[in-house]
Formats: structure tokens, sequence, C-alpha cells
């Protein structure tokens, strides 16, 4: 089996067990989307290129190639629009956290307009 | 050794089970199931090599966006706006 | 015209994820891609001119290199701090003020932010990127402006506009 693809295999899987490390040990919600999504989204996504290595330029690796930017696309999105949605939702920010400058605005928005109930 | 890996991955799952269950809010859950997602692509990608069965990456495929499309679902139920907002 | 380019771009993926080359594999997507196109046409509201443009391409190329270079540096600061036992975390939400004035571009540009690790877009209102970061290194927004977005901004300024 091709050396390259197992180390890429290798090192997607350590990358996952930090995320999934980082979302048992960070205190609040916004800490562990950090750690989470963006080294599980890495680690799968140096998964895919290992199977686009072993199998190259045939079905199965176009595939695996072209799942990628979907997967980063997709999961960045996802992320996104759950920061946004715990924060209207009303999840507070850890206690020691140093600035919060979105509060005024999300504030003001409320009650100039009612664009965020 | 692709076994040892496949089951590194299913591990990391049942991680993501654990704090779903002790979760202490409801957006924790969330994040955990929508790792949980991803991790299942890796597992497809890896259980193609391991089985040979190819139709396994279009599953990957197929889960990213399914997957994409109930966190997105969630989210904005979270913002309390309805669904056609 | 706006219609045709997104058929094309649609009928592209397409094919691109069906990976088959059967004659009825190609008449399902261009249905497929002519039913998305009429729906979703009226919502394509990009300049349709731009995807023609092949210097684009090379820049977003350019573009590519050093996002996935960035991707793996900031990765491995994140494995760092959720390994390390004490946790050298300290959090906080930061404004950003962009120069880009394209919605495409800064569609991008957080996208491109959410997926460097120790960054996370929260919101867009107007100009201002509203940022959670998971290491506050200076208060001064100068400085910050510049740590986060400043390597990708001048990239994005000639792929998008």
């Amino acid at each position: 089996m091709n050396t390259i693809s197992i180390i890429l295999f290798i090192v997607g899987a350590a990358f996952d067990l930090f995320g999934c490390i980082g979302l048992l040990r960070l205190p609040d919600v916004y800490n562990k989307l950090q750690s989470a999504t963006k080294s599980v989204t890495l680690g799968t996504c140096s998964i895919l290129l290992g199977l686009f290595i072993h199998y190259g330029f045939t079905a199965v690796g176009l595939k695996a190639l072209i799942a990628i930017p979907i997967l980063f696309f997709t999961s960045t999105v996802a992320a996104h629009a759950l920061v946004r949605g715990s924060y209207l939702f009303g999840v507070k920010l850890w206690d020691k956290s140093v600035i919060d400058d979105y509060k005024k605005v999300v504030q003001i928005s409320t009650e100039g307009k009612e664009v965020e109930k | 050794m692709l076994d040892i890996l496949i089951y590194i991955l299913m591990g990391l799952g049942f991680l993501c089970f654990i704090r779903v269950v002790i979760g202490p809010t409801m957006v924790d859950r969330m994040v955990a199931i929508d790792i949980f997602g991803i991790l299942v692509v890796g597992i497809c990608a890896l259980l193609v090599l391991k089985s040979g069965r190819t139709f396994l990456i279009d599953v990957a495929i197929a889960w990213i966006m399914l997957s994409f499309i109930g966190t997105i679902t969630l989210a904005k139920y979270l913002t309390g706006k309805k669904l056609d907002e | 015209m706006r219609y045709l380019t997104l058929f094309i771009i649609m009928f592209l993926l397409w094919m691109l994820i069906t990976l088959n080359l059967a004659l009825s594999n190609i008449i399902v997507g261009l249905v497929a891609a002519l039913i998305t196109a009429l729906v979703f046409g009226s919502q394509f509201k990009l300049n349709w001119k731009k995807f023609y443009n092949p210097l684009r391409y090379i820049w977003l190329l350019i573009y590519i290199i050093v996002f996935v270079w960035e991707c793996i540096k900031a990765n491995f600061d994140v494995a760092f701090r959720v390994l390390s036992p004490k946790m050298p975390i300290k959090p906080g939400i930061v404004k950003v003020r962009t120069k880009l004035k394209t919605s495409f571009a800064r569609v991008i540009l957080a996208n491109s932010i959410t997926m460097t690790p120790g960054t996370i877009t929260v919101d867009v209102i107007d100009d201002d990127l509203f940022i959670h970061w998971i290491y506050v290194s200076s208060k001064d927004s100068k400085i910050y402006t510049k740590k986060i977005i400043g390597r990708f901004e001048k990239l994005l300024k000639r792929i998008f506009e």
C-alpha cells in the first residue's frame, strides 16, 4: 500500500483525536466549536486526500477530491450558523473572556428595528 | 493498520456521544452531533479502502450534505425564527 | 446570460459529483441543472462576466496555496492549546473592518476566517466582521485587523473585484 496515503490517514486520525479532546475539555460552546469543527474538518480532509492519492485519477479518487471543497464549505457555514444561533439564543460567553464587541450591536438592532428577535 | 484507524475513529464518535449525554446546554449537544457527522465521513472514506466497495464514497458525499442541512435547520431554530423566514 | 452561467456551473458540478459519461446520466444532469437554473436564477446576483476572466483563476490558485498553508499552521496552534494541561486560551469577540465591497468576496473572506483555526466569524453587519478569537493577543484594533485578515484581503480583492 502507498506510504504517503498511510501517513495522511494517520495525520487525519490524529487531528480528529485533537478535535474530540477539545470538544471534551474546552469550557464553553464557542471554544468547543473553535477546536472541534476545524480540527475535525482538517483531519477528515486529510483522510480524503489520502484516499485520492491511493486511488489516483479514477472515479473513486476524483470523487474523494471533490468531497474536500464540499466538506470545507458546508462545515464552515454550519459552524458560522451555530455560533450566531447560539449567541442569539442567549448562551453566555465564558466568564474569563476578555472582550465582547458584539453585545452592543445586537442590542442596538433589537431596539431599533426588531431584526433579531 | 486500517482496522486500528477505523476503531480509533469509532471511539472518537463515542466521545462525541459522551458530550451529547453530559452537555450542559442544547447547543453543546448540537455541536457534538455536527462533529459526529464529519467523523462518519472519515469512517466511510476508510471503509472504501478496507472493503473495496466503491459506492461508499457516494454515501460520504451525501452524508456531508445531509449533515449540513440538519445543522443549518437546527441553527435556524435556535435564532427563534420560523423555518421559512 | 446569468441563467446560462448558473446552468453551466450546476451542470459541471453534477458531472464532477457523479463522474459517469453514460447518456442517461448526462440527460438527468441537464434536466436537473435546468430546473435549478430556472428556480434559483433570479437569486444569482453575481456579476457573470467575472467568471470568464482567466487571470482571476490564477490568483485563485495562489490564494488556495496561501490559505492551505495558513490553515495547517494555525491548526497545529489550536492542537497545542487543546493538549497543553494549562489550556492557554483567552477568548473574546472582536470587531474588524473590511475594505471588500462585493458580497461574494465578503462571504469568501468570512469563510476563510472561519476555517483558519482560532477565529470564527460570528456575524457580518455592514462593513464590520465580528470575530470570535480563541486567544486575543492585543486589544489594539489596527494590530488585530492586520493579523486576522491582512493576509487574505489583498488577494481576495484581486480575485473578486
